[in-house]
């Protein structure tokens, strides 16, 4: 009876585990299928194009191999806006992970004190992060303006400025009040990942070491930092990548100007492709901007391993 | 004694202090993230001759006319409904397919797994300029430039990352025993997880639901490039591009924001410890 029952259940699971393989396949072919199309073989597309020098408005389509490149390499506009989005990822993901990490720690402090407040604090932060990034584009134009919005307003009434700025149409600031934009938009969600990693700390921890009589400062700098580091990483990761490719935040807030001096890669080539419809160059900085964002995800992922490592 | 009062009432108001600073930076925070949202709503109901003169802050008189305006004279509506219709499509769509791709991830011996995982990770991080040219000229090919099914299909498949991602890690929460049980019983794999495994994975499907519905309703590039009238044009290209003949309309803009932004602000707001448990899927234990 055992017996059967066993060679019963071998023969089956045998018979399953042929099946299940194909099944796997079966069902995960859609979404590999529909991310190859989409994703993956417009990639390819895009280096395709990337040789060629294509004007479909002056009916130009030639094969011109690595012309385009060369021309990238001398192109002064490019390495300009290689730049302007290494300012802008430096400056806004250094001022998000700051302000959220204080969030972070505000948060989780009222979690443990104040329970009822905690709740209604993380729906409040959470509403940056949910709004889209055009409304929070417009939002912040008329918070600029120049002559009736508020920034100016306030900073006159604090004493702060004699005379009115022109936020969005001075190449100095201009900027510097994208990047601020962009902090408020994500600054949110990284306190929020921030503070998930903070629950995740064991709280006896903390109690081990203030019997050892270690100060705020010390459990802040020997265990809270030291177990956030993967979630840090991943808030980075994250955030660089995001930052990296910033488009419609920017492109609806200054559309790139005054000037050029807020224009990213990713608005230089949109311009390119989409403005003055050169498609073969505008694919030569989309294919030179997907390089850059895999080297750096490439570098990412190695600090994300060691610092994985170190904490396992 | 006199010392130990002392210090009893030295830490009441170590204590009182304490969470007076904590309300006072509960406070400010709450002003740097609500602030301006709240300067948009209160722009939204002042009056035009009111908008270009401050103060007051606080509105003397409030008026409906800018979201009159932007309701009849605008295709606002339009852009809401074109978002609506993109936003759900795209969010039926990612989590079907995604939810699929997830379980057979998590539950079937495909080869290669991490690899195809990591794969799946990386489309997440393609700059979406890189793939734009050659999206728009396949979209043109197809007949679908300038639908809603071109828009949709594209959202959902940048979305589908985000999905699996987060459906992987559901489906591999719940117990493998439950699987096997119902293959015993006869269930095909695809009947165990349709039967078995999603009612359980439930509140994972509604977390990926929520998060590809709000990144389908915010996504501005795909839509922008993918649409060129009014039939087509979704919610957040309408802000951005909003009408204005010789001023800028920032009273209309501002109505216009806000009702955009109502209803993902509100799941947001409604589910936010559901969203916040879906971004951390993975990247933080606990």
């Amino acid at each position: 009876m055992t017996g059967e029952s066993t060679t019963g259940t071998m023969r089956s699971k045998a018979r399953v585990r042929l099946s299940e393989r194909t099944w796997g396949y079966l069902l995960a072919s859609p979404a590999f299928l529909l991310v190859g199309l989409v994703a993956v073989a417009p990639i390819a597309a895009a280096l395709w194009l990337s040789l060629h020098r294509r004007l479909p408005v002056f009916g130009v389509d030639e094969f011109v191999g690595g012309w385009n490149y060369l021309q990238l390499w001398s192109d002064d506009r490019f390495w300009t806006a290689c730049r302007t989005t290494l300012y802008f990822t430096a400056l806004s993901v250094a001022a998000e992970l700051l302000l959220g990490f204080a969030l972070a720690i505000l948060l989780d402090y009222l979690t443990n004190e104040m329970a009822g407040s905690s709740r209604w604090a993380q729906v409040m932060i959470v509403v940056p992060w949910a709004i889209p990034t055009v409304v929070s584009a417009q939002i912040w134009a008329w918070l600029y303006q120049p002559d009736y919005g508020l920034l100016n307003h306030l900073l006159h009434r604090a004493g702060l400025i004699t005379r009115a700025i022109d936020w969005l149409a001075d190449p100095d600031w201009a900027i510097h009040a994208a990047i601020v934009m962009d902090v408020w938009k994500t600054a949110p969600f990284a306190a929020l990942l921030l503070l998930a990693g903070l629950k995740a700390v064991p709280r006896d921890l903390y109690a081990a070491a203030r019997v050892d009589g270690a100060g705020t400062w010390q459990q802040f700098r020997h265990i809270t930092l030291p177990l956030l580091m993967p979630v840090v990483v991943i808030v980075l990761i994250f955030r660089t990548m995001d930052a990296v490719r910033v488009f419609d935040a920017v492109y609806v807030l200054t559309g790139g100007g005054p000037g050029n001096s807020t224009e990213t890669l990713s608005i230089y080539a949109y311009k390119t492709l989409f403005q003055t419809l050169q498609f073969g160059y505008g694919s030569t900085l989309a294919t030179a901007m997907f390089l850059i964002v895999g080297a750096l995800s490439c570098l990412y992922l190695l600090l994300l391993r060691r610092h994985l490592q170190e904490a396992a | 004694m006199p010392a130990a009062e002392a210090n009893g009432r030295n830490s009441v108001t170590w204590w009182l202090r304490r969470r007076g600073l904590a309300l006072c930076l509960l406070s400010l925070a709450g002003l740097f993230c609500l602030g301006p949202v709240l300067w948009q709503a209160v722009t939204s109901i002042k009056p035009d001759q009111d908008l270009v003169r401050l103060p007051p802050i606080i509105p003397e008189r409030i008026t409906a006319s800018h979201y009159e305006r932007v309701v009849s004279r605008s295709s606002l509506v339009q852009s809401l409904a074109n978002s609506a219709v993109v936003a759900a499509s795209a969010t039926a769509l990612a989590v079907v397919v995604g939810g699929l791709c997830a379980f057979a991830l998590a539950r079937l011996p495909i080869a290669g797994k991490p690899v195809l995982l990591g794969l799946v990770l990386s489309t997440s991080m393609f700059p979406p300029i890189a793939v734009i040219s050659p999206l728009y000229l396949v979209m043109r090919g197809l007949g679908l430039r300038d639908t809603l099914i071109g828009v949709g299909l594209t959202h959902a498949v940048y979305a589908l990352p985000l999905a699996i991602w987060i459906l992987t890690s559901f489906f591999r929460q719940l117990p493998v025993e439950l699987y096997y049980a119902a293959r015993v019983d006869g269930c095909t794999p695809l009947r165990a997880m349709v039967s078995v495994l999603l009612p359980l994975a439930r509140p994972g499907l509604a977390v990926s639901a929520l998060l590809v519905f709000i990144f389908s309703w915010n996504e501005f590039m795909f839509a922008l490039t993918l649409t060129a009238s009014d039939a087509t044009r979704t919610a957040p290209v309408a802000v951005a591009m909003f009408p204005g003949l010789y001023e800028i309309p920032w009273g209309d803009i501002a109505a216009a924001s806000l009702l955009v932004t109502l209803p993902v602000a509100g799941l947001a707001a409604l589910f936010q410890r559901h969203i916040v448990a879906g971004l951390t899927a993975g990247s933080v234990k606990g």
